[in-house]
């Protein structure tokens, strides 16, 4: 086994916000009746967060769930605990008809953030990201100019955004190109 | 560039959010069907100025299909709801019937 | 001449001069100029010629709507044709150059055109270029591609870069003129969220021009303090620079921003399109002013009489030194008492109507000056610039009373408003007699989502041209859209404007009433275009009756200023020529943007390396620092052939094919789609997906499987591995991965919602890696780990297990004929699983391979392809896969389609191998041909080729092809035809061309 490595190893870029990749998290993708009580448990006992309402992200550091679709979640985790965490959740859930599977190799991680990291979001996203409509604790999917990304707020300065792994230079890409100096909007 | 709501996550979303699915309410039909009304599921299509059913999916979204009534001329949109079901639901076709008494749409009116 | 005057400028700073050049010259002007006023300042009055005619042509407006002041602007990265000389700001350094002139403009080789303007009247080119055809490709298009265009096409890419923002908002206001910022204040005292755009980069329109007090206060001041008061408030977003391009459905609008025209260098986007949501949309965005149709109106020294004002108190330039003034309206007027102010010399008022104006005409008159009505312009003299005016009488045809030397003419015909806007999204329009415009129906708006109009007009862009009225209209405007979004408007008064009361105007869309043929022929409606009023009369001669095809006919209108100063005065000539009111005769449809918006802008981000997504394997890099040729698939990068130094494309793809059949290959799988499919009717679902049965699999093994569309056609296959009792795991090609994912979610969404299956997509998880060759088990078993000899993993089978210390799936499966492993890592060691085994696989011969490998190596063994043996037309059964169809189901995804009589047809096409007599490659496509001819006169058909490749094992050429009953002709020799001209022979044979007993790949 060798060290694994993420998308981006780590690429970094300083412009009207800063854009990092976070590197390798572990990501569960949970598929089932979203309100069963046997399956919000599972996850919250991996995830040691409550679980998400529609729309909503709870993500404390490392761990957390975000609400996908009506019968989806993902489930995150610290990468190193995340075979761990998928063996007890499909361990609690072996008599319940669910999908959980482990997804932290097929996707990226990037924070924006900054004063100005709403308005870097706001050119490649078709959403409302005014402080009034977009809080920290919401959860939106969505597309990234031409690819589809999933983002919340871990506070009111930064975004994690969740895309695929293969086009995560073309992510990193379209953050460096929107966070370019000088390119600040003055619109939130 | 049209707005429509998804039923299922409630999200406002851009038209270039969702990706478009064609007339809804089709029926199936398979192995044992007549050849005219296989024929009519694979190629027959409504192509009405007015009231419209169609199929959306929040394909950048939550990933759900589901139907939208429409006036494809004025674009006022009557009703999105869930995909699983074989009419529309009795508020939609109110809100239909409000805007165009009288109207129809295939066997709904 | 022009000239800038000793004071007066509101918006330059006089302080201050910058420094540009035009057609090379160095000149000056001051900070707050536009191009236009500072070519005015320095006596430039001619500044291009016209698109037909070549005529010379002035500054006849001075915002949006100007069609003759178009630039060749910048130079090199920065280059950009067409651009408005009147909306561009003056920078210090900005360099621009006319256009549609050779060898220069003030000598102008094309300007013979003017004179042969006989010969060249509407649908010249329609009448002239139809016969004889062969002259269309020699003659006709190179001469009509050499006049065609207006400025030169960028020669060198653009350096600038540019970006989208979203942005939502409860009321969005278009324009900043006095209107529009009383509106967006009444709209945001209810708590509405508001956005205004400003396209200039001042605030407050032309009401600081126009004059007049609000609650006793000078307009100027007025619009201060409302702009202060905006800017105070959380609610409001204020920006100028910003041009609303287009209302489109559901309150979607676009803004196009300038950032850095208006700069000599700076830092950031160039432009910026907003991409607007808004609940209710306010356009305040003003009226135009409409020219007067006299002949030699298109003259140099010729301008709008609004423009005039606004050079003179905006810019401090003066159009010419002695005046001459045509109107048939009270407004003009207000010009006429400008110049004069500003001291010079207004020599004479032309009022078309009989009996004059009201307290503007007097105002003007105690002034001294003189004023003559009933009368009208006869024809301007002068070619480059105006010289003479001949008088005559408005009722007639054009006899002149008098000359009258002057150097600039100034003409109002009215005022028209600014309905583009509200038109865009289906707004109507109705005719106002009073003020002979058209103007936004209030009871037919654009519509919503909710049926309910979205779009308010407010000020002089819904028709209120006094200023009291349009404060009134404003206000009420801004409480109205803020209700309709939602919000409870506040009810402070409207405040009171105070500006002189106006005479009406009287309709003039000719000038004299009855001008002869040959003034006719010299009076503009399109200045760009070069459309008359001669013209337009032809066409209704000629029976082009609908205004759109007048238009098209005509091309009036058809410029890039679509026609903003020409479209009322054209409708209201062919109205007259069709003898109907001009609102039976209607518009042409208003369409975005308003004005031209750049190419950059519309595509944002989307330049450069995020043209668009690249998706890219664990791999990628490695492949990139190893000589990658690369091949897109759907938006992947794979490898077509790693070239070695010095190696051609051919021989690297020989090489790689004869060393994985003698030795080992590597191949990166990792774009095949990978979907987990899970639930107690997972195979029941998958049964009804693919062709063949898929619930009889057994846990550990693997079964290739075809999808079909509900039509019958094939349309995707892979290898299915059964995970265990309720779990598959579907391959996908690369192609289809989202594909098939999207087409399994809206089966189980919308017709099977009620079976328990889950999927997940899981393709990019894994990095994949195909191990193939006589050696792929020797360099499998060095890294050590899991068993893999054939009896612990037998063809067909998968296990789980560890290879050279990493978790892995292995999957015996083979598309290339060799013993083969596909072995599946974690994305995020796949760069480490790739590495470690080319280096234990150095002493086994190792070679990583690339697609076209790949193809070559599964035509050998007469795999198809999904894409080159199938285009949507053709059902497994084509392909000679009847054993991959299973008889035992009742039902799956296109088993109806496939008993559909064309289905069954015994005529259809059907895969076979082809073989050259000669061993050389068949054409890709090629169509074999068949004895007759069709209706077309086209020779008959009865096959084509699908795949074709030189087979580095065979050492000749193989192919694979659909031919009419082709298995019951097997020996049978085709003829193939190239698009050369020549055919070439190739026999009929088997498909599967090499290790045809599998003995190879089940070792």
């Amino acid at each position: 086994m060798s060290d694994p490595i993420s998308a981006m190893n780590m690429a970094r870029f300083d412009g009207i916000a800063r854009i990092e990749e976070t590197g390798l998290h572990g990501m569960i993708t949970l598929r089932g009746d979203l309100a069963s009580k046997p399956l919000k448990a599972a996850a919250t006992a991996v995830a040691g967060v409550a679980f998400p309402g529609a729309n909503e992200a709870n993500c404390e550091d490392d761990t957390g769930i975000c609400w996908m679709s009506p019968d989806e979640a993902l489930v995150m985790c610290p990468y190193d605990t995340v075979k761990a965490g998928v063996a007890q959740m499909q361990k609690a859930l072996a008599r319940q008809h669910v999908l959980v599977v482990n997804v932290s190799d097929a996707r990226a991680v990037f924070q924006v953030s900054g004063p100005s990291a709403r308005e870097v979001m706001a050119k490649l996203c078709p959403v409302d990201l005014s402080p009034e409509a977009f809080k920290p604790g919401m959860f939106r999917r969505t597309r990234m100019a031409q690819v589809a990304a999933a983002f919340w707020m871990v506070d009111d300065q930064t975004f994690r955004i969740v895309c695929f792994r293969s086009v995560a230079d073309y992510v990193f890409s379209l953050l460096r190109v929107a966070a370019q100096p000088g390119s600040e909007v003055g619109c939130f | 560039m049209l707005i429509l709501t998804c039923p299922y996550c409630g999200i406002t979303a851009d038209e270039t959010e969702l990706a478009p699915g064609g007339e809804a309410h089709l029926k199936r039909h398979g192995p044992g069907s007549g050849d005219d009304e296989f024929h009519s599921y694979l190629f027959t299509r409504e192509n009405p100025r007015g009231v419209h059913f169609e199929r959306w999916r929040h394909a950048y979204g939550c990933g759900k299909w589901f139907h939208a009534a429409r006036d494809t001329m004025t674009l006022e949109v009557f009703g999105t709801y869930k995909a699983q079901t074989t009419e529309p639901p009795k508020e939609v076709r109110a809100a239909i019937t409000a805007r165009h008494p009288g109207w129809s749409w295939r066997d709904f009116s | 001449m022009s000239h800038r005057l000793a004071d007066h400028g509101r918006l330059i700073d006089r302080s201050k001069r910058i420094g540009f050049s035009f057609n090379g010259a160095p000149l000056a002007g001051h900070p707050g100029d536009t191009l236009a006023s500072a070519l005015l300042a320095n006596a430039r009055m001619m500044v291009g010629r016209s698109f037909k005619y070549h005529r010379a042509r002035g500054v006849v407006a001075s915002g949006a709507e100007e069609p003759n002041a178009l630039m060749n602007m910048g130079q090199g990265a920065t280059f950009e044709p067409n651009q408005r000389a009147t909306t561009t700001e003056l920078f210090d350094g900005l360099t621009a150059r006319s256009q549609n002139h050779w060898p220069s403009l003030d000598f102008d080789i094309g300007a013979i055109n003017t004179h042969l303007s006989r010969f060249l009247p509407a649908g010249f080119y329609y009448k002239m270029f139809m016969y004889p055809r062969a002259f269309w490709k020699h003659v006709y298009e190179p001469f009509i591609r050499q006049s065609a265009g207006l400025g030169q096409a960028p020669r060198e890419r653009d350096c600038d870069t540019y970006e989208h923002f979203y942005a939502f908002t409860d009321v969005l206001v278009i324009g900043g003129g006095i209107a529009g910022l009383l509106a967006a204040h009444a709209a945001a005292q209810s708590g509405a969220k508001v956005l205004v755009l400003e396209q200039t980069a001042f605030w407050g329109g032309r009401s600081p021009v126009d004059g007049g007090t609000v609650d006793g206060v000078p307009v100027e001041q007025a619009i201060e303090k409302i702009v202060g008061e905006l800017e105070e408030m959380d609610n409001v977003t204020l920006r100028t620079r910003c041009m609303g391009a287009g209302v489109y459905d559901h309150g979607y609008v676009l803004g196009y921003e300038r950032l850095t025209d208006h700069l000599p260098v700076a830092e950031g986007p160039r432009h910026r399109l907003w991409r607007i949501r808004a609940a209710q949309v306010i356009t305040a965005t003003g009226a135009i002013e409409r020219p007067l149709s006299f002949a030699g109106n298109d003259v140099p020294g010729v301008m709008l009489a609004s423009a005039m004002r606004d050079y003179a108190v905006n810019y401090g330039v003066a159009a010419g030194r002695r005046i001459v003034i045509a109107t048939n309206n009270d407004d003009a007027y207000r010009t006429a008492l400008c110049l004069k102010k500003a001291g010079l010399d207004v020599v004479r008022v032309l009022d078309a109507r009989s009996i004059g104006g009201g307290a503007l005409m007097e105002e003007a008159r105690a002034e001294g000056i003189r004023i003559d009505c009933g009368r009208a312009i006869a024809k301007v003299t002068g070619g480059k610039r105006v010289r003479k005016v001949k008088i005559c009488a408005q009722d007639g045809i054009g006899g002149a009373l008098e000359d009258i030397d002057c150097d600039a003419v100034a003409m109002s015909g009215g005022w028209s408003p600014v309905v583009h806007l509200w038109s865009h999204c289906g707004g109507k329009l109705v005719w106002d007699e009073d003020q002979a415009h058209f103007r936004p129906d209030p009871e037919r708006p654009p519509t919503g989502p909710d049926g309910a109009g979205f779009v308010t007009a407010a000020g002089a862009a819904n028709g209120i041209l006094s200023l009291d009225g349009a404060l009134k209209d404003a206000t009420a405007a801004g409480r109205a859209a803020a209700k309709a979004a939602g919000f409870k408007p506040r009810r402070t008064a409207a405040p009171t404007g105070d500006s002189v009361a106006e005479a009406p105007l009287e309709p003039v869309w000719l000038m004299p009433r009855a001008a002869q043929v040959s003034l006719r022929s010299k009076s503009w409606l399109d200045f760009q275009n070069d459309v008359k009023v001669s013209d337009v009369q032809l066409a209704a001669r000629e029976g082009f009756e609908s205004v759109e095809h007048t238009k098209r006919y005509t091309t009036l209108g058809m410029a890039t200023d679509q026609g903003k100063l020409s479209n009322i005065n054209g409708l209201a000539i062919l109205s007259d020529a069709l003898g109907q009111p001009i609102p039976a005769t209607g518009t042409t449809t208003f369409r975005p943007p308003y004005t031209p918006i750049s190419m950059g802008a519309i595509a944002g981000e989307a330049r450069g390396e995020v043209f668009q997504p690249l998706r890219k394997t664990p791999m990628h890099d490695w492949h990139a620092a190893h000589g990658a040729d690369w091949e897109p698939v759907g938006h992947w990068r794979r490898p077509y052939a790693f070239l070695r130094d010095g190696e051609r494309v051919h021989d690297a793809v020989e090489r790689e094919v004869k060393n994985t059949r003698q030795a080992l290959g590597l191949l990166d799988a990792s774009t095949l789609g990978k979907l987990l499919v899970k639930g107690p009717d997972a195979g029941r679902f998958l049964d009804m997906l693919y062709t063949n049965m898929m619930s009889t699999l057994k846990p550990g093994h693997c079964r290739y499987g075809l999808m079909c569309s509900e039509n019958g056609f094939l349309i995707d296959d892979g290898v299915v591995a059964r995970i265990n009792e309720d779990t598959f795991l579907c391959h996908t090609t690369t192609g289809g991965a989202d594909r098939i994912h999207g087409m399994m979610e809206e089966w189980l969404q919308t017709e099977w919602w009620d079976w328990q299956v889950y999927v997940a997509n899981l393709t990019e998880q894994f990095a994949q890696v195909a191990v193939v060759g006589p050696n792929a088990r020797k360099v499998l078993e060095k890294l050590g780990g899991m068993d893999v000899s054939a009896k612990t993993l037998p063809f067909m089978g998968w296990a789980d297990g560890r290879i050279g210390g990493f978790d892995c799936r292995v999957y015996r499966i083979s598309f290339s004929g060799e013993l083969s492993f596909e072995i599946a890592v974690p994305a995020s060691q796949g760069l480490a699983f790739w590495t470690a085994l080319i280096a234990a696989g150095e002493e086994f011969g190792v070679m990583p391979y690339g697609t076209e490998a790949l193809h070559i190596m599964r035509a050998e063994k007469g795999f198809i392809m999904i894409g080159d043996e199938t285009d949507g037309t053709v059902i497994p059964q084509d392909l000679g896969l009847d054993w991959a169809i299973s008889r035992k189901k009742d039902d799956y995804l296109g088993k109806r389609a496939q008993q559909r009589p064309h289905m069954t047809d015994p005529g259809r096409w059907k895969l076979v191998g082809l073989e050259t007599l000669d061993g050389s490659v068949l054409p890709d496509g090629a169509y074999a041909v068949a004895p007759g001819r069709n209706a077309n006169g086209q020779r008959n058909t009865q096959g084509r080729v699908t795949s074709t490749y030189h087979s580095p094992t065979l050492g000749r050429g193989i192919a694979m092809g659909l031919a009419l009953k082709g298995p019951e002709r097997m020996g049978e020799v085709l003829e193939f035809a190239g698009t050369d001209g020549k055919t070439t022979s190739a026999r009929i044979v088997d498909p599967v061309f090499y290790d045809k007993d599998g003995e190879k790949q089940n070792v």
